[in-house]
C-alpha cells in the first residue's frame, strides 16, 4: 500500500463522511459547515488525479464563494432569534430505499465494468495546457460562459433586491 | 487492499451522487436542496477529471470540470436570489408548503 493509496483513502473518507453529515444533520448550519469538508476532500481527490488547477479553483469558487453564499442564504431565511434553524425531512424511508437501490446499481455498474484504462505516464503542466485549450479549441464555450456568468449575476441581483416603494 | 485505480474514484463519485439525491428527495428546506445539487455537481466533476486522467485523452475533461464549476456558481447565485424572494413572500422556505400553483 503506497503513500498515494493512503492519501486517497484519507480524502475519500473525509469526503464521504462529511457528505453523509451534510444530508443527515438536522441543523442546517452544521450541514453547511460539513459541506466545507466535503469540498476540501473533493479538492484533495482532484490533486490526486493530477488536476492541481481544478483543485485550486474548487477551493476558491466553492469554499470562498458558493459556501459563503449558502451560509448567507441560511442566515437570511431563518429566524435566528427564534432558534428555528432545524429543518424537517419528508419521505425519509421511501427516499432512503430508492437512493439505496440507485447507489447499488451505480456501484455494481462501476465495479463490474472492465474499464480500459491507459494512464498517461508523463505528467503534464496543467495550467499552461488548460490556458492554451481555453483560447484555442474551447474559445466559444469560454466566451459564452463569460456572458452567462454576467447575465446570471445581474439577474440574481435584480431578483434579490428590495422593491422601491 | 488493491492499488487505487479508476474504479475507486468512480465509487467515491457514485456515493457522493447518491447522497446528493438523498438530500434533494428528503429535505424540506430549499437551501438543503441546493446543497444536494452542489454534491451532485461535485460527483460529476470527479468523474470528468478521473476519466480525463485514466483515459489519456488530454485535458478536455479537466476543462469541462472547470466549466461545471463556473455553471455551479451562476446557478447558486440565481437560486439563492429566488430563495430570498420566496422567503419575502411566504416567510418560510419549506418547499412542501409553497404550493400556491396547485389551487
Amino acid at each position: 500500500m503506497s503513500l498515494y493509496d493512503i492519501i486517497f483513502y484519507l480524502f475519500a473518507a473525509i469526503t464521504i463522511l462529511s457528505g453523509f453529515i451534510v444530508v443527515t444533520s438536522k441543523n442546517i448550519v452544521y450541514s453547511a459547515f460539513s459541506l466545507l469538508f466535503t469540498f476540501f476532500g473533493v479538492a484533495g481527490i482532484y490533486v490526486l488525479l493530477g488536476a492541481d488547477f481544478i483543485a485550486i479553483v474548487q477551493i476558491l469558487v466553492y469554499v470562498g464563494g458558493i459556501l459563503i453564499l449558502l451560509l448567507f442564504g441560511v442566515m437570511l431565511t431563518n429566524k435566528i432569534t427564534n432558534v428555528d434553524i432545524r429543518t424537517g425531512t419528508i419521505h425519509v424511508l421511501p427516499g432512503a430505499v430508492a437512493v439505496g437501490v440507485l447507489m447499488g446499481l451505480l456501484l455494481s455498474a462501476m465495479v463490474w465494468t472492465e474499464w480500459k484504462t491507459q494512464p498517461s505516464e508523463t505528467p503534464v503542466t496543467t495550467t499552461v495546457t488548460l490556458g492554451r485549450l481555453l483560447i484555442t479549441d474551447y474559445i466559444l464555450i469560454f466566451e459564452l460562459l463569460g456572458i452567462l456568468l454576467l447575465i446570471a449575476l445581474i439577474g440574481a441581483a435584480s431578483i434579490a433586491r428590495r422593491e422601491q416603494e | 487492499m488493491i492499488h487505487v485505480g479508476l474504479t475507486h474514484f468512480l465509487v467515491v463519485s457514485a456515493i457522493l451522487f447518491s447522497l446528493g439525491i438523498y438530500a434533494i428527495v428528503t429535505r424540506k428546506n430549499a437551501i438543503m436542496v441546493l446543497m444536494g445539487v452542489e454534491l451532485i455537481l461535485n460527483s460529476a466533476n470527479i468523474n470528468f477529471v478521473a476519466f480525463s486522467k485514466f483515459g489519456n485523452l488530454g485535458l478536455g475533461g479537466q476543462l469541462i470540470a472547470l466549466f461545471i464549476i463556473i455553471l455551479a456558481a451562476a446557478e447558486a447565485a440565481v437560486a439563492l436570489a429566488i430563495v430570498l424572494n420566496i422567503y419575502k413572500t411566504f416567510t418560510n422556505v419549506n418547499i412542501d408548503e409553497i404550493d400556491n400553483l396547485k389551487e
